[in-house]
């Protein structure tokens, strides 16, 4: 088992026929994700042949999920048309739609977003993350499939490389499932999303929380730890040296007056029960004393 | 991007918020100049981005243009929290009997826009928030919906604001959304809104926040871009196209693939410091998932151009761009940079193929560079070579 994503999951790819879309899809299939069709708007009836398979291009959303079952759609448009590719994803009642696409203006993801809440029926993961990987099941966006594998461990972030740093750090032990949320002021899944999924999942023995400066995400998840998670988390936040008012990269990641710091954060997750690392290597080193590996 | 306030009384009169007339000046006879045109009296106002200015001394009425002229003078070149004033906007000044506060903002938390309004103006919102929350009528706002005039009309009911005076500040609220969404704005802010005399209601002060993300699709823009007060390292940076931030006193520069791992970088350089005369973090450089040769050579050039680095880090982590790639950057990156290289370089590889990575390295033999295998490890040693 796993969160939002199994070996199941038929995925279509928004964006396929451009040169980021093309050359995720072949790594996506190459690491066993059922790739089924891609999506561009004008190029519909278009077949792709990506490393010998071949895979249908729809106009729309609700075409390529009629044709092919798709459940699962990964955008990567570019972010002037991201807001009309989520909107179309989001009216054919697609049940996740993973936003990797960077630098998509904020009230195009607010709206977006807000279009989700109202439709009710549509999960939005990012935008401008990294995606999400069920080891050796389904990988849908550009995590890098070979720096791990299937095991017992559940993994939500805001960074990508950070997430990539942590599964590589614990590749031995594995992962259930890993998910970079992103790090963007809006995004669709939160880290107690996240939590949730990996409480309720069977396969999720522990989960690491990684975190960063900015916003009260990992406040809110502290809180929420707290409450509902019976399963050891372990947890790393970035951005202790952030000045004040300085963005970090990620759009989200500025540290406004005394919210959003760094300390902040460790602290709240040290108050729920979090044992928070001083540095991605401390952090896994705690996760593998709870293992016991 | 923050604004200045002239900017944001720009972008107010532009969507018909209503402002009093305003102009900017970088010197006192500007500043003259423009009171003779407006006649009367004005207030002369240091333009900062810093909140202050007011018992800073920043804030000035003049009575006619000579006083302007004196006015100006004494703001211009003014230190207000660290901030050199290079601007003063010149306004008009107006009879005010009464003082309110208005924004619209994004939400981060709910994941929505949100509207605050309150009577209680003029003063420090968030302690009116703390003190008298019953005074902050706070409604959020679909990023779908927007707000009409009837929903503006309900959001100033609920902020008690007078009858007599509520239906312009509905209208207000109604231009100020405008503002907000076709500007692409992450906060308009209007602090105080007042009520004059003759009963009209204007936007005195604003704050707007905008969306640099949008700026394909507002070419506007780039004209407020504030070219006075970015550092010139940031500025090289960014002509670059490099994400990068200047620290204040630092001796290690930085360079690292990804946000998150970056800044987790600055932390761990910093933990690391404290064992070698307390060495800290430069600044913050991201290159990006690609960590190209050109990118990484371009990068380099960036921190080593900054007299207060003494050593750099470099810290990859290879995903899709394998550490073989990533090494081969660091290396032709060395080979454009020639004799411009002058610190000692601790590279960090890890991820995929780090043994080829590494071997590249060790085969190109650079003088300057040397390998450390973990994150810690290699923080560590850039620290100590920055305090030697």
């Amino acid at each position: 088992m796993s969160i939002f994503i199994n070996s199941a999951s038929k995925v279509i790819v928004q964006g396929m026929t451009g040169s980021e879309g093309t050359k995720h899809t072949r790594r996506m299939l190459a690491s066993g994700t059922k790739v089924v069709g891609g999506v561009t708007p004008g190029k519909g009836g278009q077949v792709v042949e990506i490393d010998g398979v071949s895979l249908p291009v729809f106009n729309t959303v609700a075409e390529a999920m009629s044709a092919t079952g798709a459940n699962v759609s990964v955008v990567f448009v570019p972010p002037k048309f991201a807001k009309a590719a989520v909107i179309d994803a989001i009216d054919a009642v697609m049940p996740l739609v993973v936003v990797i696409t960077e630098g998509i203006p904020v009230h195009d993801s607010a709206y977006f977003y807000s279009y989700s809440l109202k439709s009710g029926k549509t999960q939005i993961i990012g935008p401008n993350c990294p995606g999400l990987i069920s080891p050796e099941s389904s990988n849908v966006g550009i995590i890098p499939a070979d720096i791990t594998k299937k095991g017992p461990i559940g993994l939500v972030s805001k960074s990508g490389t950070l997430t990539y740093q942590m599964m590589y750090e614990l590749r031995d032990i594995g992962f259930s499932t890993a998910v970079g949320i992103g790090g963007d002021p809006v995004i669709g899944t939160t880290h107690i999303d996240c939590l949730r999924a990996f409480q309720d999942d069977p396969d999720t023995k522990a989960i690491v929380m990684i975190g960063e400066i900015g916003g009260d995400a990992e406040e809110r998840a502290a809180a929420f730890i707290a409450e509902y998670v019976k399963k050891p988390v372990v947890g790393y936040v970035a951005g202790f040296t952030a000045p004040e008012g300085k963005t970090m990269g990620h759009a989200g990641a500025i540290v406004s007056g005394s919210s959003g710091t760094a300390q902040a954060k460790k602290d709240a997750l040290e108050a729920a029960g979090v044992k928070v690392g001083q540095t991605p290597s401390e952090t896994a080193r705690l996760m593998r004393e709870i293992l016991g590996r | 991007m923050d604004l200045y306030e002239y900017q944001a009384r720009d972008l107010f009169e532009k969507h018909t918020v209503p402002v009093l007339k305003g102009a900017v000046a970088t010197t006192p006879d500007q500043a003259r100049d423009a009171a003779t045109s407006m006649g009367g009296k004005v207030v002369v106002k240091a333009q900062v981005k810093v909140g202050g200015r007011g018992k800073a001394g920043g804030v000035k009425l003049a009575v006619d243009a000579a006083d302007t002229f004196e006015k100006a003078s004494a703001i211009l070149g003014m230190d207000i929290k660290g901030h050199t004033v290079h601007k003063v906007m010149i306004a008009q000044a107006a009879p005010i009997v009464d003082e309110y506060y208005m924004s619209i903002l994004l939400d981060r938390s709910n994941r929505t826009f949100l509207v605050m309004a309150s009577v209680a103006g003029g003063m420090d919102i968030e302690e009116v928030a703390h003190k008298t929350p019953e005074k902050l009528a706070k409604v959020p706002v679909s990023a779908v919906d927007g707000i009409d005039i009837a929903l503006a009309k309900k959001i100033i009911a609920q902020a008690q604001f007078p009858a007599d005076i509520a239906d312009q500040v509905a209208e207000c609220l109604v231009k100020l959304w405008e503002t907000f969404q076709s500007e692409d704005a992450t906060l308009v802010e209007v602090n105080p809104l007042v009520k004059t005399e003759d009963g009209r209601i204007i936007a005195l002060d604003g704050k707007v926040s905008l969306d640099e993300n949008a700026d394909f699709r507002q070419p506007g823009h780039a004209a407020l871009v504030d070219t006075d007060s970015a550092n010139a390292l940031e500025e090289a940076a960014k002509a670059k196209g490099l994400n990068y931030v200047k620290l204040d006193n630092g001796q290690v520069g930085i360079i690292g693939n990804g946000a998150g791992l970056v800044m987790s970088t600055l932390d761990v350089v910093a933990y690391a410091g404290e064992k070698f005369s307390g060495m800290r973090p430069a600044n913050f450089l991201d290159i990006g998932g690609g960590a190209s040769a050109q990118v990484m050579a371009d990068g380099l050039s960036i921190i080593l151009g900054d007299p207060d680095v003494k050593s750099v880090l470099v810290n990859v982590f290879g995903g899709i761009t394998a550490c073989d790639a990533v090494a081969n950057g660091i290396v032709q990156a060395l080979e454009l940079l020639g004799a411009k290289a002058t610190k000692p370089i601790v590279v960090r590889l890890d991820g995929n193929n780090v043994l080829e990575g590494r071997a590249i390295l060790s085969a190109a033999n650079h003088p300057l560079v040397e390998q450390v295998e973990t994150m810690d490890g290699a923080a560590s040693r850039a620290a100590e070579l920055a305090a030697k």
